[in-house]
């Protein structure tokens, strides 16, 4: 089964719809791959919020389209983790190190925004990580 | 089949279910014509033996009146389902008043008497026929007691478990103190199921807060063994996946030890001594700065 993937700008969401074969897993990471390459992506979301299980194999995966699509000037972010798969996961000794996670798809593009603005690609001003807020009013006697 | 140690003994054999049927009929219209006095008696009976005496007469009186109903009911179809759930809703009614297992098995214990001495009373010119009604009686009376006096265990157990839900509950809340930081102060004791709970519940309130920074506080935890250490370790990896950051706060020197102990990789778990300086650090991370009001003075 072809897992969608979604071109939103400079960014490429991938929805996983539910159990993924080896096979769909493999398709879904060559797919990525050659689509960040195709659009020049700057990241890559994919979204498991659908997903009951990730087995080692797709944990592995995960870690490979981190790895490709770094390589080819992409960051990734996987979102949509369910609390009990997290922990079950770790339990397992699956993760995900080394790659980026984040609650939901909201959540990954702020992430992505974030992490492409830290890395001067586009020409917002970065600001400073420390934002002040705006100053109280001053109290009256 | 008990037997009566009497010459009729030989007479009392295994009755037949249809004739059981039959005598359980006639007892039962027994036990509904006599009724009111029965019932006034087993109340007295109550009162004499000092049960329940946490509740009023009226009160007694009228759970006196539901109870024997639903007794020559159960008795009548032989089924205990309806008594069954009568006897939880009772259980639930009363054990809020302090009524004890003791006084809800005595009661029925009584009733049971009360309803005995009314058969012997009625059938002691025809031994035969007493000796029939009694084996109809005594298995469904029996059954009867049994299911009241379960029924009203299972309910206080109920209550129980509930209450340490909700004591387990109060002791591992997960509090929001800042638009996406949460705290989680933990006070007290952490056994395995304790650790499995709280994990369960930060992992949901993440996800229902959108929390991106946890401060975990165990300053009022003395220790914990290496399993829930590492079920600690594991619940802050587990809250990067959904990509929230931990800061484990307030570290006794003995828990310390432990993670040291067991090898805790300290990449993977932010640290700082106090409360105070975990809050900091998670308001840096969000991206906060506290900033105090001027202390200069105010125009009019």
């Amino acid at each position: 089964m072809d897992v969608p993937v979604l071109k939103q700008g400079h960014y490429l969401i991938a929805t996983v719809q539910s159990a993924l074969t080896d096979a769909d897993l493999a398709q879904m990471r060559r797919s990525l791959v050659e689509q960040v390459g195709k659009f020049r992506s700057r990241g890559v979301i994919v979204d498991v919020t659908a997903v009951d299980v990730l087995d080692s194999f797709a944990c592995r995966t995960l870690r490979d389209i981190a790895h490709m699509a770094g390589f080819r000037g992409a960051e990734t972010v996987i979102v949509g983790i369910h609390p009990d798969l997290a922990f079950t996961m770790v339990q397992l000794g699956l993760s995900l190190e080394g790659v980026s996670t984040a609650l939901d798809l909201e959540e990954g593009l702020a992430f992505l925004d974030q992490q492409t603005r830290r890395a001067g690609r586009t020409t917002l001003h970065s600001g400073s990580a420390i934002a002040t807020p705006p100053p109280p009013p001053r109290a009256k006697r | 089949m008990p037997t009566r140690g009497t010459p009729h003994a030989a007479n009392v054999g295994v009755a037949s279910p249809e004739s059981t049927m039959t005598l359980l009929r006639e007892l039962v219209a027994h036990l509904r014509q006599n009724r009111t006095q029965l019932r006034e008696e087993w109340a007295r009976r109550i009162t004499e033996a000092e049960l329940l005496t946490a509740m009023t007469k009226e009160e007694i009186f009228a759970e006196a009146t539901s109870v024997y109903d639903n007794y020559v009911e159960a008795l009548e179809t032989g089924t205990f389902e309806a008594l069954q759930a009568y006897a939880r809703n009772l259980s639930e009614r009363i054990i809020p008043r302090g009524v004890e297992t003791h006084e809800v098995v005595g009661i029925v214990l009584l009733l049971r008497d009360v309803l005995a001495r009314s058969l012997f009373a009625k059938y002691q010119a025809d031994f035969t026929k007493l000796n029939r009604i009694l084996d109809a009686y005594e298995p469904a009376a029996n059954r009867i007691a049994n299911t009241v006096a379960v029924g009203f265990v299972q309910e206080r157990e109920r209550i129980i478990r509930e209450q340490q839900e909700a004591i387990r509950e109060l002791s591992t809340p997960v509090l929001q103190v800042r638009e996406r930081l949460l705290i989680l102060p933990i006070i007290g004791v952490i056994d395995p199921q304790r650790a499995r709970q709280l994990t369960e519940q930060l992992l949901r309130g993440i996800r229902t807060n959108r929390a991106k920074v946890v401060v975990i506080d165990i300053t009022g935890v003395a220790a914990m063994d290496a399993t829930v250490a590492n079920h600690l370790v594991q619940t802050v990896e587990a809250s990067r996946l959904l990509g929230a950051t931990v800061i484990v706060t307030g570290l006794s020197p003995e828990i310390a030890q432990t993670l040291v102990t067991i090898g805790v990789d300290l990449g993977k778990m932010t640290t700082v001594g106090d409360l105070q300086g975990g809050i900091e650090e998670a308001e840096r991370l969000l991206g906060y700065k506290v900033v105090p009001f001027a202390e200069t003075p105010v125009e009019n």
